[in-house]
């Protein structure tokens, strides 16, 4: 590993500290380090760096290093940390918000992850609902593994529990357009 | 006891049974349901961990058309009812947040009415008295782990039950005459959508729940999340292939389910045929078929 001048990166890092606490409402200099939230964490145990060091890269301005963690995409958004944390200070919130800017930075450190949500939300974009055998069709055509759980479908497709064609809401054109409308606001609120 | 019903994505799909379950229970319990016209859908992990002010947004919309009705809403799913209620929360708190949601909804959401999960309503609104009162069939001492999974006792503060261990689907359990099993994992996270965009990683989690719930001496288990249902029943298949030693058969049910067959309605009609892991047995097994 590279020797850091922690000094610098701490003046580097100031900006986006304020940044996270505005996004997040977190103030990550208030962490004490006690670890409550990667002990609970369900999936610590895959990640890269704990939700404790992802909180502890914050505070020394270590910023890209977290923004191109593996951990701000395995966040499975349980909220666990949150709830015990005794500083009250919500990491699950910092996950979000480090999620958000990441993608913004080109930073997609977890390609299947971040291809499911975007196929996720491109359904919802286009139907106002999920359209769940699309999806799953569609990301694992995306991600090179089309007979993912191909197994299943013969089954559910019987008990009524995949549906071949998408549910249209008719309020759907409202629905893209507050996708337009939230990614052009969030961009110039930054 | 009226409300606006937000079925969400799932229980029009992989979640069918838990829709039929909850439309039983409630015309049982006498409460109303009048699905929310034209809902979209609340956007789940994947929106708010793409743009915040998406994942406040798409809730709201459904939350203003239920403020035009003036109803209440109730949410059977716990990621629906999360955020739903995240956003409810943000509205009534931050008047900058209400501006800004109402911007990009193109609607009026004032935070008059708000969300409820559907175990707030069937079990805590309509209280255990009516529960017992309307049970026609006993649970006789059927041994069940009550996994509520992660999302449905918080965010923290604002919930209905404690976050970290809860009782509203075990007091269900007893009332009904099934053992209740004391076990720690009642709020882990199932993983999500991880068993599908990682698998090995969401896998172990499903995998340590189920494990958890045998040593516990449990016969089966039961949720109130379409996705949680999804994990633990649908992937005991891919565990038992993938995992060595691995050999689940844990039938897995929505508490409404159980509670439309003890109060008298044919299993089939509650949608327990539809699962992945056989239930007949343990049905029979506690003359409940």
């Amino acid at each position: 590993m590279q020797p850091i001048n922690l000094t610098s990166a701490l003046a580097a890092g100031k900006d986006f500290v304020e940044k996270v606490r505005k996004a997040s409402g977190v103030d990550v200099k208030a962490c004490y380090q006690c670890g409550k939230c990667s002990a609970g964490c369900p999936v610590a145990f895959a990640m890269d760096y704990t939700p404790r060091q992802v909180m502890r890269l914050l505070q020394l301005g270590l910023t890209e290093e977290a923004l191109k963690s593996h951990s701000i995409w395995l966040c499975a958004q349980c909220e666990t940390c949150s709830a015990r944390c005794p500083r009250q200070l919500e990491p699950a919130k910092v996950m979000e918000a480090l999620r958000i800017e990441a993608k913004k930075a080109g930073f997609e450190t977890e390609d299947e992850i971040a291809t499911f949500n975007e196929k996720f939300l491109r359904s919802v974009a286009s139907n106002g609902r999920v359209f769940e055998a699309g999806l799953v069709i569609g990301f694992n055509l995306a991600t090179v593994r089309p007979f993912k759980d191909a197994g299943v479908a013969p089954s559910m497709l019987v008990n009524g529990k995949l549906k071949l064609l998408p549910h249209k809401i008719k309020g759907r054109d409202a629905v893209r357009r507050m996708f337009e409308k939230a990614e052009k606001m969030e961009g110039e609120h930054k | 006891m009226k409300y606006a019903y937000y079925p969400g994505c799932s229980l029009h799909s992989t979640g069918i049974e838990y829709d039929m379950s909850s439309q039983l229970v409630a015309g049982k319990l006498g409460v109303e349901l009048k699905e929310i016209p034209d809902w979209n859908c609340c956007g789940a992990s994947a929106g708010h961990t793409t743009n915040h002010l998406l994942g406040l947004a798409l809730p709201a919309r459904n939350l203003a058309i239920a403020e035009k009705e003036g109803l209440d809403v109730m949410a059977p799913c716990a990621s629906c009812y999360n955020r739903m209620k995240t956003s409810e929360v943000a509205v009534k708190s931050s008047e900058e947040t209400k501006a800004k949601v109402a911007e990009v909804t193109e609607m009026e959401y004032e935070g008059k009415v708000g969300v409820k999960s559907a175990l707030e309503v069937f079990v805590k609104e309509a209280g255990l008295d009516a529960i017992k009162s309307l049970a026609v069939k006993n649970l006789g001492g059927m041994k069940i782990a009550a996994y509520y999974g992660c999302l449905l006792v918080r965010p923290v503060g604002i919930g209905f039950d404690d976050p970290e261990n809860p009782m509203t689907m075990d007091d269900m359990v007893t009332a009904l005459g099934g053992e209740a099993v004391d076990w720690p994992f009642k709020t882990e996270c199932c993983g999500a959508s991880l068993p599908t965009a990682r698998e090995m990683v969401g896998l172990k989690l499903v995998y340590d729940i189920l494990t958890m719930a045998q040593s516990a001496g449990a016969e089966a288990i039961v949720t109130a999340c379409p996705l949680c249902f999804m994990n633990l029943d649908m992937r005991q298949n891919d565990l038992n292939k993938k995992v060595d030693n691995a050999n689940f058969q844990l039938p897995v049910f929505y508490f409404t389910e159980l509670m439309a067959i003890a109060f008298g309605e044919k299993p089939a009609k509650t949608g327990v045929r539809k699962h992945f892991v056989d239930t007949s047995s343990v049905l029979a097994k506690y003359n409940l078929k």
